[in-house]
Parts: C-alpha cells; structure tokens; sequence
C-alpha cells in the first residue's frame, strides 16, 4: 500500500501524480474464500479490514452489488455520536467512537472525522427530563454529555435562535456530547477498502449474491452471485435495507423493515455553522460540511420502500423545523435532496450476532443510525465471525431477544432519532 | 407525495392517511396457544418484499377507516386498494399489470 | 447609455427603460429585461467569479439555469441578501446590488489565487491522502482553514425578511418548458378540454425562440408565433401558465415540485406578495419539454473569462441585443456552433476561425459560414488560451490521426466560443425513475421506458430541428390529453421555415491538444475545478464507477450539478477505462434542478404558524390570571399560577398547600377523551385494556390500563361506565390520538363482528378538577340532580346532572390523593362553569393550580405518569400496576406478552420510592441509582429517578424511581451519583402521604 502523507503527495507532484496507484484491487472472484462480506459499505469493508488485521484472515471476500459505498455510507448526514440511553447501546455506539478517534491514522486515509460537537435541543419538560436521564446515564458509564441551559446553547452554537415570543417551542436546554461530530462518509468506505486490500482481502464489486447454499447439517456452503458461485463456510451480512432479502435466501425470517432516509444538502456557502444540531422534537438535524454545505436530514418517511427517494411533505417539514430553529438560513437553498433505504427493527436498536444458520452471521437494523458505528459493527461482525461467539459489546443485540421481549428500545426510552 | 385511492372516498394526497404496516397479518385467534416462537414471529416478523406488498393505511383526515393496498416498493406505483375483510389480490396478475407500464397500473387503480 | 458593448437595435429589451445597478460597489445601467449577466456583458464586464478551490478567475459562460462561474450574492441588506445567485437568472431591477464571491480583497485580485499556482499539490481527493499528522491538528488547525477556504458565498447573518406561500394544485396535463414543444403540447393539451399547467423558469415564454431570429413558424416570426401561442393560451379557462416557475422536482405518482419566483426580479415588491410560491401539483399526466443544454469543449484553459458556450453568446447577441466580445474564436464539432458564429457575425463580431474537431464538418450551416467569408479549420482543436482576467488568445493546431497536435498557432481574440453539443434536459425524466438510453449519435443519454404517467416532449428527447421539436410537442401534449381521459383535438402542423438543417452529432469527453494531459488544466467541472487530468488520476487510482469518479474529483457536485460537466467527465472515464459510456453508467439526477429558497419549503410555517396552538376552552382565562404555560405536544398547558413576586416552587408550594387544606381547581380539559358505544363496548374494553370490565356497574369509575400488544405499558387512563353499552374512556393528553389508532386498528382489522362504535370527544368536554377536602362544599351549591354524600357518590363513582344549569359528567375521582371531582361539561360552557366554581370557591380560597402542582401531589401519592415513570419498556407489574391486570381474562391486548419468562424475572426495574437524608435536597429527575458510589465507569447502574419534586406537605423532598428489583430493597440504602458527589437515598415503598387513603375516600 501506498503510504499517503503530505510528504508524498508534494513528492508525487513532481511526477504529475502519474505514480499513484490503484486504492484498490479489481479483483475477478476466486472460487473460495474463508469467509464472505455481503456488503461493501462501510460496515460490510470495515469487518474485511478487521478480520484481516486482528484475527489473521486473509482469504476473504468483500461482495458489493453495485459500488462501494454507495448504499447508506454514501446517503447518510455523517452525524456521529454515543450518548445512548441504555448501557448496551451507550458501549456499543462509544466502542465505534473509540475506533473513530483514532480511524484516519489506522487506516492511513484521512476521514476527516470531526469532533465539533452533537448538541440536542430540548423544546418541553419531557425532553428536558429524558435528555437529563441520557446525561445521568452517560456519565455513568464514562461517555461524555453534558447538560446545556439555552444561554450556553445560544454561546455554543451561536446561528441556532433559541427562543422569544416568535418560536413555536423554544430551545429550553440541550445536551451536548463533544466529542460527537462528523466524518467524511465516502472517505471512511474507500480508507477501509483501500486498508482491507493492502491486507490481501478482494474487493468485488458489481457482484450480486442471488443465493445461499447449505450443506446437509444445514450449515452455509457457498453463495451463488452474479459472478459465479463462491465456496465459503462463513458469511457475514451487512447489507442494511436489503438484508432480509438476503437473509430469506438461507430462510431465515427478520424483524425488519425497510424505510426510505431523506437527506439534504443546501449550496455550499463559508462558515456559518458550528457543530452538529439535533431536535427531535421538532424532526430536524443539521451541520455544514467541509466544502461548506448545510448537511440537513430527519426521520424516514412513513411507509416501507426500495424506491431511495421519498415524499416532497418531507423535505418540507424537515425545512420548516431548519428555518425555525436557524431563520437566517431561509435564504439558503437545497441544492440536492436524496433517499436512502434503511432497516428498521421494532425496537430501533441492531441486530449483530449469529443467526439460526451455522456460519451466518448478520448485521442489520441500524436505522438511521448507522453511519456512527460504521467501524465498531465492522470490528464486532469480524470478532463475532472469527470467534462464532459474539463479543461481551454485541451479544445483547441478538435475533432471539424479539422472541424473549427483551428489547433495547431506545426509541420508545427517549423519543429521540439516531 | 402519493395518492393513495381509498375504497371509500377515492384517491387521496398521502397526508391524509397514515400507514399502518403490513396486511394480512391476523391477530391469531387465541395467543395463549403460540409458543414464544410463534408469538414473536407474529409481533415482528414481516415480509418487508422488494416488490408487491400488501400493507394497511387508514384514512385518518377522512372516514376514519382502514383499508388495504397493494403497492410496488420499487416503484411505490399502486395497484390495487381494497376493504378490510376483501382477500388479498393475485399477487401474479397485479405483477404483470405492473410490468405493463405506469398507465396500466393507474387503469387497474381506477377500476377497482 | 447601457454599455459599449450593446448593439444598436435588437433584443427583448426596453430600451425605453433604462435601469441602475452595482457590481462591487461600481455603478453600472441596463435596461429592463436584461439579467444581470447581460447587462454587465452591455458593459464589457465578463469576469464574475472566482473558482471553489484554486480562485482562478472565471467569466459568464452560459446564458441560462446551467451557469457554474458567474455566481454572485444578491441583496440590499443581510435581511434580503441571497448567496451563490447565477447573474444570468438574476433579472435586473432599478437599484440591485451585487457583490462577487470567493474572493478577498477583491475580485480583480484574489490572495486565494495562491491556490492555483500550487494546483500541482491539490489534485483531486489530495485532502484524503495529508492532513493526519499530527492527529490533534486536524481538528485545531487543518480542518478550521480547509472550512474557511471551501464554501462559495455568504450565509445571510439576519433573519430573512421574506414571506413564502405554498400552494397544492391538481390538473389533467403539466407541461414543463414553454419553449416550441412545450408551447405546443399546452395548446394540444388545452384544445382537448383538458385542465393543463405551463410552467417555465424564465420570465417569458418561448424557450430557445426567445433568441431566434432566422426562423418563422407558419409564416410568422418565431417571436410573433411565441406571442399568439401564449395568447391563445392565456384566452383559455382551462390553462393556468406559470412563468419564473421551475419544475424542480418529480415525486412517486406524478406529484411535481414547482418554485415559483415572484418578487426577486422586482424593485420595490408590492407588500402582498411572497417572495416564493411553492406548489405541489398532483398531475394526471406530464409532458416534460425541458429543452437541452449545450457542452462546452474541455480544452486547456477553456475557463478563462471569455471562454463561452456558443449559443449562450448567440442569446446574448439575439435576445439581450449585447456583444460578447469583439473577436472571437469559435471551438466546435457540432453545427449548432456555426449557427452561434453567423448570427454573431450579422452583429458585428469578428469570427476569426472556427476550429472544428471533425476533419470533416459539411452540411448547409458550414456552407453558409464558409460564404460568410468565416475562415473555418477542420480537424482543428483549441491547445491552449492566454489572458489572465480575460481570454487574449487561443491557439490553434490541426490534429493528426493520433492525436498529435501540428501547425500551433495563435489567434488573438477576446472571446472563444465552444460548443460539443447538446445534452438532453432529461433531469426530470431521471428523477421520476425513467429508465435512460444512451444514443450513440447524439452522445447523450435519452429518456427510454417512463416510470409515471409521462412523455418527455421535443430537445429534451433528442429532437434537434426546429419543425421536429414543434411537432412532436403537439403529438405528446394530445398524447397527455387523450391518456388523461380527454380526446377530439383537431390535428395541426406546424409549417416552420427558414433554418438551416443541421446535424445534432457531437463530441464528448476531453479535445485533444498534443500537450503533457498530465500538466495542462483542462476543466470539465468548472465551479469546482475539476480538470481532465482530475478524473484521469481518480480512474488510475481505482474509482471505476461514475460515481466514484464524480465523489472522489467532485465533478457535478457543485451548484449546477453537472449541468455543463457531466457527459464531459462521463466520456474522459469512458476513455480513460476504455468501456463504453452506457458501462460506466450515469450519475443520479437529484432534485432539486436548480436550487430552491429553504424559505419556499419552509412557507408560512414559522413562529405561531410552525405548529397549531391548541388551547383548552378554559386558557383565556388562564392566561388572564398570569399563568405560566408548557407545551404538551401541540398543546398550551398552564403550568403554575406565579402571584407577584412567586417563583415557580413559590408558586408550586403554594398550590400544593391549598390543595391539601382546602380546595384547588385544575384544568383538565387536555385529558384525551374517546366515547365506546355499542352492545359489544364491554366486550371489547375486555379485550383492549388489562383491566376487567364485565362487573363494572354503570355509574361507576375504574383506572384503566391499556398495553402494546408487545406487552408494555401504552396509556392509562380513567373510564366510567355511563350505561351498559356506554363508556366514558380517558387518556393521556399526548396519547389521545395513539390510542384511539389503536383501538380502531383492532375494533376495523381483529373484531369487525363487534357491534361498537368509537368516537373522540376530547374537544366536546371541558374538564374542571375540583380538588381538596373543601371540593364537595364548593360545588355543591352549583350542582342540580346529583346526590353528592359519600354514601350515593363514592370514590371512583359519575353521574349525570346539571352544573350550573348545563347538563354535565361529573366524576368523583382523584389525582392528587384528595376528596375531588371532575366536572365535564360541553366544552362551550367550559370557561363559564370553571368561572362560576372559581366563583363559589372564593369562600374557601380555592386556589387554580397548575401541571407541575398536579405532578407533586400524585406523586405524593404514587400515581404514575405513563411516559415518565414508564419509557415503552415497562410492564404493568414493573409500574407496581400488577393488581389491574384481569388474571382470569383469557385474552387481551399484550396478555400474551407479558407472561413471557422476561417479564417474571426478579431483578426487573421495579417502582419504588426513595427518599433523601437531607429533607431539602431534591433528587434530579434522570439521576442514576447504583449500590456503589465508589465504582469507576462504566458502572453497574441499577436504575434512575423517574420524577422528584419537594413536598411541602411533608416538608422533605420526595422521587419515585425504577430500580433494578426495587420492590426487594425496600430500606436499602442506595446512592445517586452527581458530579463530585454521591447523594444516599432510602428505598421506600411509592406512597408517601395518606398511604391508607383516608382523605380520597372523605
């Protein structure tokens, strides 16, 4: 692998940057491997690269139906932060936050993470106390936030209009989690595809798995896909929206459901906002990205689809909340808007673990949310796939705690997005 | 937005309804004999199909009622919409209507 | 006048209207129907904008909504003030000022420009490859100078000022484009009787015949044409044309976003209008006649002011009456640029050469240049242009077989127009999930098998010729007609003469000019920088896809979206890869098409309109009286009633006290209320709530729990039975709606065979709660028909009467723990009886209190708040509710769920109260509760507090909490860790006051 650095990017310079290779292989499938990724997105490539890096495996397999990336790793608003309610969730999300301090220099490709801060504003008493409830039980389990009274927010996030007598809900408070903030969301797909293949794993793209084989014990054997058929006695599922389709190829049923993610972007425009600003209450986010674009999303429309696109009244709704809470951006306008497909399960947390089928594995379910954990679900999948145990961080978000009742409804605990 | 054609008022700008997830997934008659198993594949378990899906909505800025759609989540093109209680299309003829074009889902859509 | 470079006659502006303006601070005239663009072309002005990333100056290149360079911030004030608007959709008003973007000092002289001359180290994507080391500095100092480098224009730093208005619209046929086909498909349309929209972006109509001069339709000028189409149009009832209106975006089943411009071109806009209209239309069918859009040359420095599409100048000459230039030089392998290069010869600009990249350019426009006397140079490219703020000259060189470049000469000249054909406007098509065709001889994507009720109509399906585009238009907009339902429109032809044939044959990708590719900037994307070489290096380094290519340079990402560089970087990829373009695909087309104002979708919905206020029946009055509100959902709740100089625990302590020794009235008209009748009600309450209803006698009152069918707690709630097939049921104020979904979901889709019927009545009853041990003195006096002693209304009883003459509900109930009575009575006497109570409660002090007085005393008491001391993962046995499931009722709503194994653990978070050592420390509500204090994190938490509040009337604050086996701990002690600190508390039973109920019952 190529080493990126400032040094060699002035050296390459001098040679026209012809010396620059490929970031990747284009490798044709080969006929088996120790295991297969379904899903070169971000979390399929991370659990390649983790696999690869510290459990030894080095025959695997990444399949990606279309391009890299270009699912919800690339659709997604970048948000990424761990101050989850229970502690299940707050050491899973604060797992992926560990490893994102420290991605860019592991993977020697800068993602651009950008600690500036997620702010959640509180518009009634109800989102006062269950913020309150998230900052208690942060602190207690070591994840930083903190309560913010509006003065601070205002001193915080000085574009943000935090009340008076002409908003509908005034900002009453908010909770801030630092080091939250934001990534570059192609960079992380491509610096873990480009880190996975130095490592030996194949990078396959335009490769569609159309079914899964088992063997008599009923243990999975092969896929078959658009590119041939492929041997393996491990396969690990990371295909959001579409995993359970794939999962129905080796029958097994999940408590899924598809939803289409709206996001939006305004032109891009100098610096003008600071950090990463959340209200649920009134559905909306927002944060400016490096080339200056307001980076703006909000809940998933209300019906189940493949479509990537959703509904104008959306986009509508989310611009309304925008307007109120920053009225100087009115006069910005939408440049692109687009759709995503995410998995949603009934509680709103994943599902990352083993499955019925010997040597499938799955993760799946993160909502809108799973941009924020992109390397700590690939790391756990690559543990859970290696050791075919889950690790102590995943291992409550089985399959099974739907039949058991014991959900982790983040959701329905604080009535708060992803 | 879509235009959901409802079986009571006709078609309908998607604002006044609100989804109600997949149909055809009956309450089962005495749950105390499911096991867990069962149970929660009755709570959780959908289809969630890359294709037809028939789903519920319910008119809420109308009549109030619920009532069934068959919809392409593909496309999100409509293809048939029919009362609680009615049976569940052919599956196959409304993929063919589909596979017909825009106009030939919307000419099924009017006469139902 | 208006400008040295203005020609004498010609062009759709008023002459008679001349018009100022500012630049940078400079003055400048235009006349009336200029854009800004044209105007400062009137000028000599073309350099309008520095580029995102290397600050290389850049001239007008367009004449239209594709324009990437000439973007400049528009507004009077910071109120006003618009970033990144393209000049050349800007229209010109007396007093508009301009200022130009992404440059500091000024645009003349940019310090940024730095950026160009080290261009070598900012290839594309270098930004992922440096930047790492060491890690803290990204944050501290690599990533605050990228942000301040990166962005185009300025936020505004005030509100805006503007209003916007939205509007729903339904018709038969939407045309979009009133340029030739549009124009036809409206009127083929409209003759059918169809109701038919035509909207355009511009502020006329008539498309690319605004600019032509040469062509007559039917024997008229094609303006005189443009002029009886609209107003034939116009005449009809049934046509509603839409004129500055974009189509913006196409949604599922055919419902289209149009913005509508209406008071940015205007000096002093009339106060009643918005600056935008945003419409919604629900179309039956669409005829999109969108046009196309020109492809410059991607050539070596073909982006310096000066640098033109073709037939943009040719707009400029034609529609604006302005010179572009004095001497240009033409760069083409497409005829539409020949027809750019006479028209600009007929005003006066010299045509030095037209540099034709085919070797072997025919037909009658190339003809008719050549006898222009225009010198044109077959197998020609343009290798390189000199000039820094504007184009001095360009040079020529023959091109071999093998791309060598022979004969390099240069040619002096203040403009190069350039021209490698048309794209398609298929955008619209794209988005509505209309499959693409890729058409070889165009070298364009076309629309191929639609996806909605659709048609795309003339240019923006590959139609070239005038007479062509004209036809087709009206054959689709019968087309739309007749798919819609409507028929009988007369056939028509359209009898154009005049133009030249041409060939809509063109070229696509980077023109070859024998220099080191590696070396030479050759955009393709101009606002972003992105040059040839750029997309080059991205396929070196293994970005295949178009879409990788188009992530990693960020080609067709900036404001224009790839308008004028997306087919270029689609044809380097293909050659660069060597696959065929319809291989490598085509990016997404995402709505918007141009920008739209967020203030458009946003609307009207701001301040007080954001979300509708709801009020209680009784809320004038108490906002009269001072109270302070909270918002519950939508809505207005008073919270406390603060006398002078009260705090809110003032405030709070006080109601509580008058509460407990006398009487205090609350407002409780919030309560969701649902009517169940019908001779089955029993029988379904049996199967919707835990509780047992069966025995319930009529007249008497029973808390209702109602659960998920996953088993946990929804909503609670009191019910009184008013008959046997009557009952009145209550729910949480936020949870009304959700639980009335829920019970028709089961009452329509599980039991249709029962014979109930349910209907909300939140908004027809008022609900005054009358609370204390002086409840029963003060209404007593009010009351007619209902005996009041404890023995004929107990606790938990209702009956019907009469309140102060109006008919009434009355409950005898009890939130707060004491004597107390809800008086429902129609909501419009609600201000009337609550004043009448306040009244005859004067005697005794009755005191109004508020939400957080009510939480304080059923707190004191143990009564849950559904959403506070549940979070949708408690049980009813978690809450301590246990005893209101129905044990011996077979089935209901979550039955099955809650005697799941999970459910029956121990150690589950159970309900229990904890009280502080020190009587006035008030636990925070969201603490957390461990065993010990001492442990490092992540700690072993067992639970948190759920709701704390002091109690005045037992002098000591009070919390109930969800702890983990709580019920098992009672006289533990148990901490709650605060910052520096760790707070014991006793676990305690959930009822802190009158725990035998002796005052409920008095």
């Amino acid at each position: 692998m190529q080493k990126f650095s400032g040094f060699g990017l002035i050296a390459r310079a001098f040679g026209a940057h012809k010396s620059w290779q490929a970031q990747w292989r284009d490798p044709e499938p080969k006929q088996s491997y120790d295991a297969v990724i379904v899903g070169g997105g971000g979390h399929g490539l991370g659990a390649a690269y983790y696999l690869a890096k510290e459990h030894g495996m080095r025959n695997i397999a990444v399949l990606e139906k279309g391009w890299i990336g270009g699912g919800n790793t690339g659709r997604n608003t970048t948000i990424i932060r761990s101050n989850y309610l229970f502690d299940e969730s707050a050491a899973l999300y604060d797992h992926a936050v560990k490893l994102w301090e420290g991605l860019s220099q592991d993977l020697n490709y800068n993602t651009m993470f950008s600690q500036r801060g997620v702010l959640m504003l509180a518009h009634n008493i109800h989102d006062i106390q269950s913020f309150k409830r998230h900052v208690h039980a942060n602190r207690a389990n070591g994840v930083d936030n903190e309560w913010l009274t509006p003065e601070e927010v205002k001193e915080f996030c000085p574009a943000i209009n935090v009340g008076g007598k002409d908003m509908r809900y005034p900002i009453l408070g908010g909770a801030l989690q630092r080091r939250g903030g934001t990534a570059r969301h192609d960079a992380v797909a491509w610096g873990f595809a480009r880190a996975a293949d130095a490592l030996g794993v194949d990078i396959i793209q335009n490769c569609e798995v159309t079914a899964i084989r088992r063997d008599a014990s009923g243990a999975v054997e092969a896929v078959e896909t658009t590119r041939g058929t492929i041997k393996t006695k491990k396969v690990g599922v990371s295909a959001a929206g579409h995993t359970s389709m794939v999962l129905d190829m080796a029958g097994v049923r999940m408590p899924l459901e598809s939803y289409p993610l709206q996001a939006l972007v305004s032109e891009p425009v100098k610096p003008a906002f600071n950090c990463v600003v959340m209200s649920n209450t009134i559905h909306a986010y927002i944060s400016q990205s490096d080339k200056g674009e307001m980076v703006i999303g909000a809940g998933t429309d209300a019906y189940t689809s493949y479509s990537q696109r959703g509904a104008l009244h959306i986009a509508t709704h989310t611009l309304d909340a925008i307007c109120e809470l920053v009225p100087m951006f009115r006069r910005l306008r939408m440049l692109r808007m687009w759709g995503g497909i995410v998995d949603v399960t009934p509680d709103r947390s994943p599902i990352l673990g083993k499955t019925p089928v010997k040597g499938l594995y799955v993760n799946c379910g993160w909502g809108t949310g799973g941009f924020k954990a992109t390397p700590g679900a690939g790391n756990l999948l690559a543990w859970t796939i290696a050791k075919d145990e889950p690790h102590p961080i995943n291992a409550p978000f089985t399959l099974e705690r739907f039949r058991e009742g014991r959900l982790i409804d983040e959701a329905a605990a604080a009535a708060v997005a992803h | 937005m879509l235009v959901i054609p409802c079986p009571y008022c006709g078609p309908r700008p998607e604002l006044e309804f609100r989804y109600g997830g997949e149909a055809h997934i009956a309450r089962p008659e005495d749950p105390s004999t499911l096991d867990d198993e069962a149970w929660g594949a009755f709570l959780y378990l959908r289809s969630n199909p890359k294709g037809l899906h028939a789903e519920r909505w319910r008119h809420i800025h109308g009549c109030a009622r619920y009532f069934n759609v068959v919809r392409d989540t593909i496309s999100d093109t409509i293809l048939a919409s029919y009362k609680v209680g009615e049976a569940k299309p052919d599956m196959d003829a409304l993929a063919r209507i589909l596979a017909g074009g825009p106009r030939a889902a919307a000419g099924e859509e009017k006469s139902k | 006048m208006s400008g040295a470079y203005r020609l004498p006659s010609g062009g759709r502006i008023n002459r008679q209207k001349p018009i100022s303006f500012t630049f940078d601070g400079k003055k400048y005239q235009g006349f009336e129907g200029d854009t800004l663009a044209s105007a400062l072309i009137a000028n000599g002005v073309l350099l309008a904008g520095r580029s995102f990333k290397y600050h290389r100056p850049r001239g007008i290149l367009s004449a239209g909504a594709d324009e990437p360079n000439a973007l400049v911030g528009v507004g009077r004030d910071q109120a006003h003030y618009t970033p990144n608007v393209r000049m050349t959709m800007q229209e010109l008003y007396d007093g508009l000022v301009a200022e130009s973007q992404n440059r500091w000092p000024s645009l003349m002289f940019d310090v940024g420009a730095i950026n160009d001359m080290l261009s070598p180290f900012f290839p594309a994507g270098f930004y992922y490859k440096t930047f790492m080391w060491p890690r803290k500095a990204w944050d501290a100092f690599y990533e605050p100078k990228i942000r301040s480098m990166a962005g185009l224009g300025k936020a505004p730093t005030e509100a805006d000022a503007d209003r916007y208005s939205q509007r729903y619209a339904h018709c038969d046929v939407l045309v979009i484009g009133g340029g030739p086909a549009g124009l036809a498909a409206a009127l083929a349309a409209a003759e059918s009787g169809a109701r038919v929209m035509l909207a355009d972006d511009q502020p006329e109509f008539g498309g690319s015949l605004l600019a032509e001069t040469e062509a007559t339709i039917d024997g008229k000028s094609a303006i005189d044409w443009v002029a009886e189409m609209v107003a034939a149009l116009k005449a009809r009832a049934n046509v509603t044309l839409l004129s500055r209106t974009q189509a913006f975006g196409y949604y599922p089943h055919n419902s289209i976003g149009l913005s509508e411009r209406l008071t940015d071109h205007l000096a002093n806009p009339p106060a009643h209008l918005p600056r935008e209209r945003f419409w919604t239309v629900h179309a039956g069918e669409v005829v999109i006649a969108a046009g196309s859009l020109e492809r410059p040359m991607v050539f070596p420095e073909n982006d310096r002011p000066g640098v033109m599409l073709a037939d943009s100048a040719r707009i400029y000459v034609n529609r604006y009456g302005v010179k572009p230039g004095k001497r240009a030089v033409v760069f083409t392998a497409h005829d539409g640029a020949y027809r750019a290069a006479l028209d600009l010869k007929k005003a006066g600009i010299e045509i030095a050469a037209i540099a034709d990249l085919r070797h072997h350019p025919e037909g009658p426009l190339v003809e008719a240049a050549k006898a222009a006397g225009i010198d044109v140079l077959p197998g020609t490219s343009v290798t390189g242009t000199a000039g820094r703020l504007r184009v001095k000259s360009a040079t020529l060189a023959r091109i071999g077989a093998d791309g060598s470049a022979m004969d390099e000469r240069q040619v002096e000249c203040d403009l190069v127009l350039m021209s490698g054909g048309i794209t398609p406007s298929v955008h619209l098509f794209s988005q509505s999930k209309g499959k693409l065709r890729f058409d070889e001889h165009l070298k364009a994507y076309v629309p191929g098998r639609p996806a909605e009720r659709e048609r795309s109509a003339g240019a923006c399906r590959g139609l070239y010729a005038l007479s062509a585009v004209i036809a087709d238009g009206f054959a689709q907009g019968e087309g739309a007609a007749k798919s819609a339902g409507f028929g009988g429109v007369t056939a028509r032809t359209f009898a154009v003469a005049g133009t030249l044939e041409s060939d809509p044959g063109s070229f696509l990708g980077a023109a070859p000019h024998g220099r080191d590719a590696s070396r030479v900037k050759a955009f393709v994307d101009f606002q972003n920088d992105v040059t040839a070489k750029d997309i080059r290096l991205a396929t070196r380094e293994g970005f295949r896809s178009i879409e990788h290519v188009k992530r990693y340079t960020t080609t067709g990402m900036a404001t224009d979206q790839g308008k004028t560089s997306n087919m270029n970087a689609l044809g380097i990829v293909s050659e660069a890869l060597e696959r065929d373009i319809p291989e490598i695909g085509l990016t997404t087309f995402r709505p918007p098409y141009t920008p739209v104002s967020f203030g458009a979708f946003a609307g009207a919905s701001r301040g007080d309109l954001f979300d509708p206020v709801r009020t209680t029946p009784i809320h004038g009055w108490a906002a009269e009286q001072g109270a302070a509100f909270e918002d519950v959902g939508i809505w207005k709740r008073a919270h406390y009633f603060p006398k002078a100089g009260e705090d809110m625990h003032a405030a709070v302590e006080r109601e509580c006290k008058a509460v407990r020794d006398s009487v205090g009235i609350f407002d409780a008209s919030t309560l969701g209320k649902i009517e169940v009748v019908g001779k089955d009600a029993a029988t379904f309450m049996n199967r919707i709530y835990t509780n047992a209803w069966t025995k319930l006698e009529p007249g008497r009152l029973r808390y209702g729990v109602m659960l998920r069918e996953d088993g946990f707690v929804m909503d609670d709630g009191v019910v009184g039975r008013m008959a046997d097939d009557r009952f009145h049921v209550t729910t949480t104020t936020g949870g009304a709606p959700r639980v009335l979904a829920h019970m028709e979901d089961y009452l329509q889709t599980e039991w249709a065979d029962l014979e109930v019927w349910l209907t909300s009545t939140t908004e027809e009853w008022a609900v005054i709660a009358v609370q204390g041990p002086n409840a029963r003195k003060v209404i007593e006096p009010l009351v007619e028909g209902i005996d009041l002693s404890p023995e004929a209304m107990p606790h938990m009883s209702v009956a019907v009467g009469k309140i102060c003459g109006v008919p009434t509900r009355l409950f005898r109930v009890s939130f707060t723990g004491e004597l107390g009575f809800e008086i429902n009575v129609p909501a419009d006497y609600g201000r009337a009886v609550w004043e009448a109570v306040f009244a005859a409660g004067k005697a005794y002090d009755i005191t109004p209190y508020g939400t957080e007085t009510m939480h304080v005393l059923r707190a004191e008491k143990g009564y849950i708040i559904v959403g506070q001391e549940t979070d949708g993962t408690a049980v009813p046995d978690d809450v301590g509710l246990g005893w209101a499931v129905g044990k011996a009722k077979k089935d209901f709503v979550g039955k099955r769920s809650i005697v799941r194994d999970e459910f029956q653990k121990p150690d589950r978070k159970q309900m229990v109260g904890l009280l502080t050592d020190v009587p006035a420390e008030v636990l925070e509500e969201g603490a957390q509760i461990v065993a010990d204090p001492k442990q490092p994190a992540p700690m072993t938490v067992l639970g948190q507090v759920t709701s704390s509040y002091m109690s005045s009337v037992l002098g000591h604050s009070i919390a109930l909490a969800m702890v983990k086996g709580g019920r098992a701990r009672l006289g533990e002690t148990l901490y709650v860790p605060m910052p520096g600190r760790a707070i014991p508390v006793k676990v305690v039973e959930p009822i802190f006051f009158d725990k035998e109920g002796v005052r409920l019952n008095g």
